[in-house]
Parts: structure tokens; sequence; C-alpha cells
């Protein structure tokens, strides 16, 4: 690249390069276009063949067994005889893991992201900024390790006051904003100025008995709760949002670095505040990045094995009531993983070939998802540029 | 041009050195399969490297990964926790491979629970109520107030495949039992749990987990090997014919005495 550089400035002033030599700098130019384009689409390539196999071993399944058990009953005994390949119950582990890992993740590494582009200033981010990145480079089973032998234990043994904390941590100070915000929203009718304020200390203060009260409630109801077995969807939920945590940061936080200095400069010319600089015009600039970065950081979830598979439990069944975090789960790719051992081809049955169609759901669904947010992204980026 | 024929050149040679080399590995021993009988084939593989100076390869993927590999010619010895099934055998014999059952050794399925929990013997059929989901309290049977929580194997381990035979006779295991993938894991979330209940192999027997007597017999080896206790099976290492040379040794050293000392320091007991 400098080489080219450089002979170019040198053909226009000082070196007289002659014809042969021009050809053969084409030459070796075209050439190197023609390696890259070959990487670039043997890449490509490499995702269909993925796809194209994995499909072709998905396809025996829905030929032998149909869909409809598969999709609709939760009955999975694949070893038995008959077997029985109802995934139902696996798709549900799956999702909710997944759900349950976005809750935590979405909302705390956007709120992260802001902090760090927004907020803190670059003497802090520059360091702040790798150590969160570095949550990316702990290899997944280490987070497997962790979450089986350190986490689970810790939470059957004192998961009741844990939940506690966690509950008054992230909901007093929620509480407190809403508190503010609902009696700014009820006394805004008030037209008399003293009315006005005596009203809001007592809206405030009654609001703020009932949030108490809450607060209290849900924590001594927590505080109370036995965890049977620590290997359950909680906590492989958390464990999965500390891993698509360094994703959805690194990506949105570029995604508002990206956002011009002149839009903020715009905002804050007009005489609005940070937060409403934030609120109103940085993160609605740089929305399509973070959605994209919040769908990396989901579909980094759905796709993780080893963790699952360590500390999720295993249970092929929906938990009971269908919301309890608390149960154990089991997803599609730990089935993937456990379950390839014996299903071999040399015995080659449908219950080898379930494992693919498993497989190529996964597939589709990061696709599609993938696909919309494509489209979000282009429909946002009209918006913005006003067409 | 002249560099990229290079770089063929080095990754064609580079080839066929690993080929060569897999072709000279078949002088050594290649074993494969079950994780129960992996500690066996391992302490054997030191002592038969140290004896013989044949290098010995031991991998542990499950009982049916290693009858894949023996029908596949890709391992000299299938280490396996259960006995062949009629399907796999059928695989083989198409293949013009011919499964012969080495008993290396007996292997008793310990019933294990928290060490803090009361409860210290169980049928076998109370066992198979627990596992099954219909008792689901250990109140039921005799303990504390406390929810059972059920831990069972992957479906593709033998371990797993002997207790449904021994124990469960054809009924299903409840759809909310914990399911983990090697009898380490299970001993670690029973050692853990409060409520637990899982099954291991004698070897992984310690003092982190208690162990549970089945119809009034403690498991032992005494107890296996006189056929008192229930829950025993034979671990085989299956080999393609009658075993010769190298192979014949070491199937056969669990009836020599250092074989026998080896399966007892592991916590197995000796058939022979």
């Amino acid at each position: 690249m400098s080489d080219d550089g450089a002979s170019k400035q040198g053909r226009s002033s000082v070196f007289i390069v002659s014809a042969r030599k021009r050809k053969l700098q084409k030459i070796s130019q075209k050439s190197g276009e023609a390696t890259l384009f070959l990487i670039a689409s043997f890449v490509a390539i490499v995702v269909l063949f993925i796809f194209w196999f994995v499909a072709r071993d998905a396809v025996p399944f829905f030929r032998l067994r149909g869909f409809q058990e598969f999709f609709t009953s939760s009955g999975w005994y694949p070893a038995d005889d008959p077997p029985r390949f109802g995934a139902l119950a696996i798709i549900y582990g799956s999702l909710m893991v997944t759900m349950g890992s976005a809750l935590i993740a979405v909302p705390m590494g956007i709120i992260a992201s802001i902090c760090l582009s927004d907020i803190l200033p670059f003497s802090v981010r520059q360091y702040v900024k790798p150590v969160i990145e570095m949550l990316a480079a702990i290899p997944s089973v280490a987070y497997g390790f962790f979450a089986l032998a350190v986490f689970a234990p810790l939470l059957q043994n004192s998961g009741g006051p844990i939940l506690m904390w966690a509950w008054w941590i992230i909901a007093a100070p929620f509480l407190l904003l809403l508190v503010l915000v609902v009696s700014e929203l009820l006394t805004a009718p008030i037209t008399k100025e003293s009315m006005k304020k005596s009203a809001h200390i007592g809206i405030g203060m009654l609001l703020g008995a009932v949030a108490l009260v809450l607060l209290y409630f849900v924590g001594n109801q927590l505080h109370g709760l036995e965890i049977m077995s620590g290997t359950n969807a909680l906590n492989v939920s958390i464990i999965l949002s500390f891993m698509a945590l360094p994703t959805i940061v690194s990506v949105s936080e570029d995604a508002l670095q990206a956002v011009g200095r002149e839009l903020r400069e715009g905002s804050y010319a007009l005489g609005a505040t940070r937060a409403e600089t934030i609120i109103k015009t940085v993160l609605p600039a740089a929305s399509s990045g973070i959605l994209a970065a919040v769908i990396l950081g989901i579909m980094r979830a759905l796709g993780e094995t080893m963790v699952v598979w360590m500390a999720s439990g295993n249970s092929s069944h929906i938990p009971d009531p269908f919301f309890n975090y608390l149960d154990s789960v089991r997803t599609l790719t730990a089935t993937i993983a456990g379950d390839m051992g014996e299903a071999d081809q040399v015995t080659g049955s449908a219950r080898f070939h379930v494992l693919f169609a498993m497989g190529l759901l996964l597939l589709v669904v990061s696709f599609v998802s993938n696909l919309i947010s494509e489209r979000i992204v282009v429909r946002q980026r009209k918006i913005l540029s006003g067409q | 041009m002249r560099k990229l024929g290079a770089v063929l050149t080095s990754m064609a040679i580079m080839v066929m050195t690993m080929v060569g080399n897999a072709g000279a590995a078949t002088k050594g021993i290649v074993i494969d399969g079950s994780t129960t009988v992996g500690p066996i084939a391992k302490s054997f593989a030191a002592y038969f490297m140290k004896k013989y100076k044949v290098p010995v390869t031991v991998s542990e993927s499950g009982s049916g990964n290693g009858a894949k590999s023996l029908i596949n010619g890709s391992c000299d010895i299938a280490n396996m926790s259960r006995s062949m099934k009629p399907k796999e055998l059928a695989v083989a014999k198409a293949r013009k491979i011919n499964p012969i059952a080495n008993v290396v050794a007996l292997d008793g399925l310990a019933m294990i629970v928290h060490p803090s929990n009361p409860v210290r013997a169980l049928t076998d059929g109370q066992i198979a109520d627990i596992f099954a989901g219909r008792i689901n309290n250990w109140r039921q049977v005799g303990g504390p107030n406390f929810p059972i929580v059920v831990i069972q194997r992957e479906s593709n381990s033998g371990t797993q495949e002997t207790f449904k035979d021994l124990v469960m006779k054809g009924r299903q295991v409840v759809r909310n039992a914990e399911t983990q993938a090697s009898n380490g894991a299970v001993k670690n979330r029973v050692s853990q749990t409060r409520g637990a209940i899982g099954f291991v192999g004698f070897g992984y027997l310690d003092a982190s987990v208690k162990k549970i007597a089945v119809n009034g017999v403690l498991p032992s080896s005494v107890t296996v090997k006189n056929g008192t206790y229930k829950l025993a099976r034979e671990l085989y290492m299956y080999t393609n014919g009658r075993p010769a040379g190298m192979v014949g040794k070491f199937v056969d050293l669990p009836k020599t005495p250092d074989g026998k000392r080896i399966i007892r320091e592991l916590g197995f007991i000796s058939r022979y």
C-alpha cells in the first residue's frame, strides 16, 4: 500500500517510471484486488456451506418424523424405544435464558455505553472500556466453571438474601425516579404556585411510602425463597448477560461515538441540557447502531453452549410456572452438545438428524433476526437523512 | 507464482507427514469410549507404556462413541460401561468387524445423597419412584420435609443406560431431573445440593457425598462380588476379534496381580 502511494507521487513529480514498470504495477494491483475479492467471497461461501450441510442433515429428521412432534410436544426421550423427539421445552428453554440475559444485559449495556461515550471523561474511559472488553476474552468454559462451582452453590445457600439485595439495589433508585416523575405529572395541572408545592410534597410522600412498602415487601418475599438447585435459568441468564455485555457495550459505544460532534453542539446551542441532548439527540441518532449491538449481544447468548450445558441443569421441561427462573432448563445448544455422543451416524437415525434440526433452527433464528435488524438500520438511516 | 508453488508444496508435505503419522500410530494402541472405564484404561496405559514402551492413547468420549470408533476402525479397544446393543452389533457385522467383549472389572452403581441427608437406605422400588417423579419429597421416604432434586446423566452415557436397565426397568425419568455430563459433575452437584440424589460409579465415591444402602445392602466390593448388591454391572474393553499381540496383553492386564491392584486402587472391583 505504502509502496503504491510513494510511486504514485513519484510518477507526477520526480521519477520517470518506465512503461514496463507501470504495467507491472498495474498487474500487481489487479491481482491484489482479485485475491482480496476471492478471500472475501470465500467467507460468504463458507457461510452458505454451513447452512447447506446443516440443512442437509436436518431435512431427513422432518421427513422421518414430521414437524408436529418436534414443535408441539415437550417429551424429549431420544434414547428410549420408541424414541420421542418433542423439542418444545428445549426451544422454550433457549428462549428463556436468552430473554433473561437480554433483560439484564441490554439496559446495563446501553447505560454503560452512554456513560462511556458521553459522561465519563476521556481519561477514565480509555481505562474502563478495555476492562469491559476483556470480559469477551474469558473462555466460555471458564464462565461455565464459575457458574457451576461458585455461583450455583452461592445461589443454593444464600440465594434469598442475594436476590433481596439485588432487588433493593436495582429497584430503589428506579422507584425513586418513578415517584419523582409521577408526582411531577400529577401536580402539573395545578396552577396556583403555593398549592402546587404542598401537593407536590404530599403526593411525593404518599407515593414514597407506597414504594417503600413495596420495596420491603418484595424484598422480604425474596429473602424467604429457598432455591432448590443453583443450576437454573437465573444462574445461566446472569452469566450469559456478562458474556453478552462486552459486545453490546463496545458496539453501541462505537455507534454513540459515531454521532457527529455537530449534532451534540447543535443541541447544546439550542439550550438543551446534557440529559436532553443524550436522550433526544444522541440516542435517536445512534439507535440503529445500538439495535445492531443489542441483536449481536442476544445472538451471543442464544448461541452460547458451554455455560448452559454446565450450569443450566439440563432438564427438558417447561418450568412451572413458565416464568420461573429458579427452575432448571435445557437449551438447544446444550442438547446438541450433550446428545451428539451417542447419536451417531453408524446407528444412524432420527436421533442423529434431530440435532441438526435443532442446529438449523438456531441458524434460521439468528439469520432472520440479523435480517430484521439490517432492515431497521436501513430504515432508520433513511428517516435520519430526511428521505 | 513461485511463492504459491512453494506454499502448495509445503502444504502437501505437511499433509503427507500427517498421514504418515496416522499410519505410524497403528503401532501404538488407541483406546476410546466410556468415561467410567476411562480411569482404568489410563492407569493401564501408564503401566503399559512403562513396561512395554508401547504408546497408548486413551480418549473418553462415552460408551456409544467407543462402539462407533471400533466399528469405524479408528480405535483398537473400545471401552464400554454397557454391552453392545443389537443394533451396534448389526452395524459392526455389516462392516466386517467382530466385537469381542473382554470384562475388565465390575462396577457398582452407587446411589448418593448430600452428606447432611439423614436417609440411609432405600429400596430399588423407592429409587425408581424418586427418579420417575412419583416421590418428590424426602419426607415420603423417612427423611426431612425437603424437596428431592433428581440428578441423572446425559442420554449418551453408559452409566445412565445401566441405571435405566437396573432400576427404572422401562419407566421414564421425571422431566425436571437435572442432567449432568459426567460422573464427576454428578458427584459435584450432589455434594453441593441439600436435596439431591444421583448415581455414580464406585470409583467416584468419596467423603463429599453419602452413599445409600439399596435393599438394605451397602455398596461395596464385597457385596458386589457376592451378588447381594443389585446395582452392579460389568465393564468391558471391546476388541475387534480375539485380541492378539500388544492389544491382547493390554486387555488381559486385569487378570494379572498388577492389574488387579490398579483396579482396586481406582475403587473398582476386580472380577478375577
